[in-house]
């Protein structure tokens, strides 16, 4: 009951939340200065007032603000996220393509950053105070530091001249329209550099947050408890410590997770990966209206859902959650 | 008066003395000072303008010239000296960082204890809005805002325009650390008492709940500084910084796009990013040494010492205890 | 009951120290001894920072990283369990030995069913299968009154005297011989203390275990206790059986504890008290460690520690101020009718005028 009730009150939020992005996300977009068809037709190209307007009815631009948000409202709920101006395509289909790819890169990178931050974080609040721990905290306090960008260019430069890893680009030249089982060792290799910038910024973050959360946990009563029933310390760490200490870790992954879609910006532009981060760049410079929309939206949303679906994980794994 | 001043030269003096045998705090103020000496310091430290173009020896631009050949940091591609410009730099990065980290903690200190105080609806509203802001991608939504104010042509700089922006959308974490704190210490009723006692709110504020979060805020603003200086690097990198007035994070766009990397101009972009690295750490070692004096963990934790439990010399004789001859 | 006056557990000169971050040592404890027979029901009282819940840790070696246990001798049924190595003795603990602690909020994992966890210990010790293990958990509940169907239950389910129950469940899971229950019923009410206690002593009764009650109330020691051993500053001022201690105290210390003890029966009387505080254990005096505030004390008592001596023959000489039995048990334990119960205390006033050190 406490956690069906739980799980609603979240999905009100989420809905809520994604009410709240939809409104500001289409406002936003129409509030911004720079003309829209000026922005489709060029700066310098002349055009007559009569196509102009055409353009301008062509787009729906003529009808009142709140027409307007309620037709690309009805829009976007058949998935209709309108066409890029710059690309002269549906917007959606461009927005999955790259969804893809960016998914690919950030699944990959938050697997391995958490399984080395969780069992890094559990190691170095275990063994405190020991080389293990200092060595890990000084690690990660440093790769916080550090920024994401400026981290991918040293590996990019690295990895390029003392590895031959390709320089940048989701695929080499000769390989892209390609089908996928035949170009993924490709693929892979273009994967490894911006994946590991993934991952040891990430690896930090995980192995902090799990340290500190060992050492709260391993100083509850029932550790004390467990260690008196006759368990060794890794009986204890494994059966009583680490289901407790990864609690924070569930919502901060899927947190993350959606986050990281937008944060790859940087990874991704660094190494010209063709992800939703280099598209929303692009699309930021190109001032292409209804892709930054719909790029922002989708943004939106997988972090909304990545939250919720935090949330439900989470009220599974600890049987405390109360619907208030 | 008098008498709580002697309170706070006292707490201060204890802190003092924890915050001086606590190494990575120490080597944390070192860091940040060091920075910030280098960017009030910076035109005697530079030695010249960053804009100056050195030329070589035939009167070139002397583009991409390593360290070795023009101390201390070497050229870039339009002849300028690196080191100036990172002396420089600091200037721009340490004050968007530090303003924008001051606006957010600001910010988040006042709405936290306003919501933590009054509770209720404020409280409400307050923690549903951090929650859907918290939500929202941070990188995206500023690239958005800052890319439109520009173009609103207000002749605002765009470094202000960059300080807003962070300012404005990182103060919740801020605002729920102040607000669980001034709930904990409404709790400790001296809030109800000052209130039966006809105290204002205003005069509770300021005279109960302010100085007790003031430590709190003070150890949360280094780390809302050092955030900030991060991001700001991000989106200079991104190229939503000031050309005239370059960032450590522009220079590495400049690097970036400028093709140092394919010219092996390493000299261009790895000073600036070790000297974000710098001062990040700096703050974040100083951050967490606050909260270590604020929240110890002295105690060691229950899977700690247990191979020195039993430190027995010998097995004992049966008359070692004196009560031994008469159980 | 029983006739056997081999103690279960006898202990002799134990010391355990605490180092300090500073390295400054604490003597938590000194020189403690005493014995517990099987069906025994020992009280360990005192004041707050005594040593009795520091003495129960190191029985067990639970001690937290601070702690070390510098001399002594502990032996369980002829086992010397401080010379056992880890592994030998967590093969001990719960098994020999088990322990009920404070009926802390988080002494159970919260993220686990108490089932599982009372299951948890069994199958660490016997070797049964999950289906009789599951069953011994039935039969375990309901041996401290807890409903079966309550094990599929979380701990924050369970009310405060209910998860004390469990808690005493669960270490009686490997059949123990001997029980240790620190503070059993001080973070409960008067209640639900008493249910506890009337629950200890049935199956006490019921398996024949000894048991160590660690508690600060002198009340649930008359009640439940057979023998009691009175600590102060770290160190045993006085043990002997409840009876003698509570009509005939030797020490000053248990004579005042026991007339700080409210007499239902007179009502208006003044509370007595005992003034000062107790010892820092970093910064000891050297002799008696009661000396600073006791009312008897003679000119030995602030240089020389007195030694646990023998003064059952000072029994009848002396009795409490207000001419009370407070011996609640009106039933003479068998254990008396068997056996000669020793009377320490560790007073100057106790030894023989010839015999008292100069």
């Amino acid at each position: 009951m406490e956690r069906r009730d739980y799980i609603i009150r979240k999905l009100f939020m989420a809905v809520l939340t994604l009410a709240v992005v939809v409104v500001v996300d289409f406002y936003l977009f129409r509030v911004l200065p720079g003309d829209p068809v000026r922005a489709v037709i060029g700066r310098n190209v002349r055009i007559s007032r009569e196509a102009q307007e055409n353009l301008r009815v062509q787009f729906g631009l003529d009808k009142p603000l709140h027409e307007q948000f309620f037709a690309t409202l009805g829009q976007w709920a058949q998935g209709n996220l309108g066409i890029s101006w710059s690309l002269r395509q549906p917007v959606s289909e461009v927005l999955l393509a790259k969804l893809l790819n960016s998914l690919l890169l950030v699944i990959l990178g938050q697997t391995f950053s958490i399984v080395l931050g969780i069992a890094l974080g559990l190691f170095a609040g275990w063994k405190r105070k020991t080389a293990v721990d200092v060595g890990a905290l000084a690690f990660s306090l440093t790769m916080w530091a550090t920024p994401t960008f400026w981290l991918g260019i040293i590996l990019l430069v690295a990895g390029s001249s003392w590895l031959g890893l390709p320089t940048g680009g989701t695929l080499s030249p000769q390989n892209i329209n390609k089908p996928l089982w035949e170009v993924w060792p490709d693929l892979a290799l273009h994967l490894i550099l911006p994946t590991l910038t993934f991952t040891i910024v990430y690896l930090g973050e995980y192995m902090l947050i799990m340290r500190s959360s060992v050492l709260e946990v391993l100083s509850e009563d029932y550790i004390l408890t467990a260690k008196a029933k006759g368990m060794t310390h890794w009986q204890v760490l494994r059966r009583h410590a680490l289901k407790n200490a990864m609690l924070p870790i569930v919502t901060l992954v899927a947190l993350n997770l959606g986050f990281t879609v937008a944060g790859a910006i940087y990874i991704e532009t660094v190494f010209s990966y063709d992800g939703l981060g280099k598209l929303f760049q692009t699309a930021l410079e190109k001032q292409d209206f209804p892709l930054l929309q719909g790029a922002f939206l989708l943004l939106a949303v997988s972090v909304i859902t990545a939250n919720f679906i935090a949330d439900v994980v989470y009220s599974y794994l600890d049987p405390r959650v109360k619907a208030t | 008066m008098s008498e709580r001043w002697l309170l706070f030269k006292r707490s201060a003096g204890e802190f003092w003395n924890t915050f001086r045998r606590n190494r990575p705090g120490l080597l944390g103020a070192f860091l940040l000072l060091t920075a910030l000496a280098l960017a009030v310091f910076a035109p005697v430290l530079a030695g010249r303008d960053p804009s100056e173009t050195i030329r070589d020896a035939d009167g070139r631009p002397f583009t991409f010239a390593s360290p070795a050949e023009h101390a201390p940091l070497g050229t870039d591609d339009a002849g300028h000296d690196i080191w100036a410009q990172l002396v420089y730099g600091a200037r721009i990065s340490l004050a968007v960082g530090f303003l924008a980290g001051f606006l957010s903690m600001f910010i988040g200190s006042l709405l936290g204890i306003l919501a933590g105080y009054f509770g209720g609806w404020t409280d409400t509203l307050l923690m549903r809005l951090t929650d859907i802001l918290l939500v929202i991608p941070d990188v995206p939504l500023m690239l958005i805002l800052v890319a439109s104010v520009r173009q609103l042509n207000l002749g605002i700089s765009p470094l202000v325009i960059m300080i807003g922006v962070i300012g404005l959308l990182y103060w919740t974490s801020t605002a729920r650390l102040i607000r669980s704190q001034v709930l904990t210490l409404k709790e400790r009723q001296f809030v109800a008492r000052a209130r039966a006692i006809g105290a204002g709110h205003g005069h509770i504020i300021l005279k109960h709940i302010i100085p007790q979060v003031l430590p709190l805020i003070v150890a949360n603003t280094v780390l809302i500084v050092s955030t900030a200086i991060l991001v700001e690097s991000g989106l200079a990198f991104l190229g939503l910084g000031d050309p005239t007035q370059p960032s450590w994070g522009t220079m590495i766009n400049f690097a970036f796009s400028r093709s140092a990397i394919s010219n092996g101009a390493w000299w261009f972009y790895l000073p600036p990013g070790l000297a974000i690295v710098w001062v990040s750490l700096g703050c974040v070692l100083l951050g967490n040494v606050l909260e270590e004096i604020l929240n110890p963990r002295l105690t060691a934790h229950h899977l700690e010492g247990d191979e020195k439990m039993v430190a027995r010399q010998e097995a004992p004789s049966a008359e070692a205890s004196s009560a031994s001859s008469h159980l | 009951m029983i006739s056997d006056s081999t103690p279960l557990l006898s202990v002799r000169g134990l010391h355990t120290d605490f180092i300090g971050l500073d390295g400054t040592v604490a003597h938590a404890l000194e020189d403690v001894s005493f014995d517990v027979h099987p069906g025994e029901t020992l009280g360990l009282v005192g004041e707050s920072g005594c040593g009795k819940s520091t003495t129960l840790f190191s029985l067990m070696r639970l001690l937290p990283s601070a702690g070390r246990i510098t001399g002594g001798q502990v032996l369980f049924d002829g086992t010397d369990l401080l010379a056992l190595t880890d592994r030998e003795m967590r093969e001990f603990r719960w098994k020999e030995m088990a322990m009920v602690f404070q009926s802390a909020m988080n002494a159970l994992n919260p993220v686990y069913t108490v089932g599982h966890q009372i299951r948890e210990a069994i199958l660490l010790h016997l070797p049964v299968d999950k289906a009789a293990a599951d069953k011994r958990v039935e039969e375990l509940l309901d041996l401290v009154g807890i409903a079966k169907s309550r094990k599929e239950q979380y701990p924050h389910q369970y009310s405060g005297g209910m998860r004390q129950r469990a808690m005493i469940a669960m270490a009686l899971a490997c059949q123990p011989r001997l029980l240790f229950a620190d503070e059993p019923t001080t973070a409960l009410d008067v209640m639900v203390q008493a249910q506890v206690l009337e629950l200890l002593k049935q199956i006490q009764k019921e398996l024949g275990l000894a048991l160590v009650l660690v508690t600060h109330d002198l009340g649930v020691v008359a009640e439940a206790c057979d023998t009691v051993v009175v600590m102060y500053g770290g160190k045993v001022a006085e043990y002997g059986s409840v009876d003698r201690v509570y009509n005939a105290p030797q020490h000053p210390y248990t004579q005042r504890l026991l007339e700080a003890f409210p007499d239902l029966n007179a009502p208006s009387e003044k509370l007595a008290s005992i003034p000062g505080a107790p010892p820092r254990l970093n910064k000891l005096p050297p002799g008696c460690r009661f000396e600073p505030r006791c009312h008897k004390k003679i000119a030995v008592c602030a240089t020389v520690a007195p030694k646990l001596m023998d003064v059952s023959q000072l029994d009848s000489a002396i009795t409490p101020a207000n001419g009370q039995s407070l011996a609640g048990n009106s039933e003479i334990s068998p254990l008396h009718a068997v056996r000669v119960m020793p009377h320490l205390a560790a007073c100057h006033l106790c030894a023989e005028p010839g015999e008292r050190a100069v």
